[in-house]
């Protein structure tokens, strides 16, 4: 299915979960954050939470920042 | 056995100073969203170099209370500046910079919260690109909701007291105005109006934005600022390290001499030296 993640679009398999994107696009960092269609996706329910087609996705992380 | 003078007694003197800059520490807590700090210089992590010039600005700035930001994750990015931060045992303060609505900020500190696990927020709600003049009205609106969801908001605003009188009776945990717009290191151009800002508000009032060296830093304490918060002007200094040190010093310095209070300024000489037993010559 289609999603857009980060302003980007891109092509995950049918039914991934928020969690499964995080392990994808933010292996690396212990401190992430994720909005879905505008609205904040609590960490403890990533795993529970399946993507649609056509959502648009945010993955942060820290950064520098005055 | 009486000491030459110039030698031993007087490192004797030197060295009776740390216990009073320890005294003054212990006596003079920083209180703020329920915390205590006994460093009144908050730093932010932009514009800084490398992780290395990170650590040894932090360290020898002795922060205790350090700003950070969110961002779209980047593949190759790692965890590492976390990692510094964590091992400098400082707390966390993440900004919503880049925000141009109230509903963004709101959801950006939402997001932080989440990223970060506190709920603590820098507000910030910009107007305008050239000038990253906060915008009052977003900044109040956003200000009053994240109050309510509990968050601890210092607001970043500009020097207005009415504005900043707003934003502490909305339940801001700190004002925080701006000495000049980020990053121009023009110092405090409205000295009158920060002072007028302290007396306006119940709430701890921090400097931010526009300090450019230390002598900005201890102004902002002189006139009655209870913290600074800084980042480019250690950031990008050609020193970090150096300039965070020195940087300290001039909050200590300053608000050592905010409590002392300054002598009233006079049109004339007043003489230190009395006349009195002055010899005909």
């Amino acid at each position: 299915m289609q999603v857009t993640v980060n302003g980007v679009p891109a092509e995950l398999p049918d039914d991934s979960t928020v969690a499964d994107l995080v392990a994808r696009r933010a292996g690396g960092h212990d401190r992430v954050a994720v909005a879905r269609n505008g609205d904040v996706v609590p960490h403890s329910s990533w795993a529970r939470t399946t993507l649609a087609a056509g959502d648009a996705v945010e993955v942060l992380a820290p950064t520098a920042g005055g | 056995m009486t000491a030459p003078h110039g030698t031993t007694e007087d490192l004797v003197t030197t060295g009776d100073l740390a216990p009073a800059l320890a005294r003054e520490e212990a006596g003079d807590p920083f209180v703020l969203g329920g915390a205590t700090f006994t460093s009144r210089l908050l730093l932010g992590t932009g514009g800084v170099p490398s992780l290395e010039a990170l650590e040894a600005s932090v360290r020898a700035s002795g922060t205790q209370l350090v700003t950070v930001a969110l961002r779209r994750v980047e593949a190759s990015a790692t965890g590492s500046m976390m990692e510094v931060l964590d091992r400098c045992g400082v707390r966390l303060l993440p900004n919503t910079a880049g925000c141009r609505t109230a509903r963004e900020a709101v959801l950006t500190a939402r997001l932080a919260r989440e990223a970060f696990g506190t709920d603590w927020v820098k507000l910030e709600v910009i107007g305008d690109e050239h000038t990253l003049l906060p915008d009052a009205v977003e900044l109040l609106d956003a200000a009053e909701q994240l109050v309510a969801e509990g968050f601890t908001v210092l607001a970043y605003t500009t020097d207005d007291p009415v504005l900043g009188r707003r934003l502490a009776d909305a339940g801001c945990a700190a004002v925080m105005p701006l000495g000049s717009p980020i990053g121009s290191g023009l110092g405090i151009r409205n000295p009158h109006n920060i002072a007028l800002l302290r007396e306006a508000v119940h709430v701890p009032v921090v400097l931010d934005a526009g300090i450019g060296t230390a002598s900005d830093a201890a102004q902002a304490m002189e006139l009655g600022c209870d913290a600074v918060l800084l980042a480019s002007a250690v950031t990008r200094a050609r020193d970090p390290e150096r300039m965070a040190l020195a940087m300290r010093q001039a909050v200590e310095g300053g608000r050592l001499a905010k409590l002392a209070g300054r002598i009233p300024r006079r049109w004339h000489a007043e003489a230190s030296t009395s006349f009195t037993g002055l010899p005909e010559l």
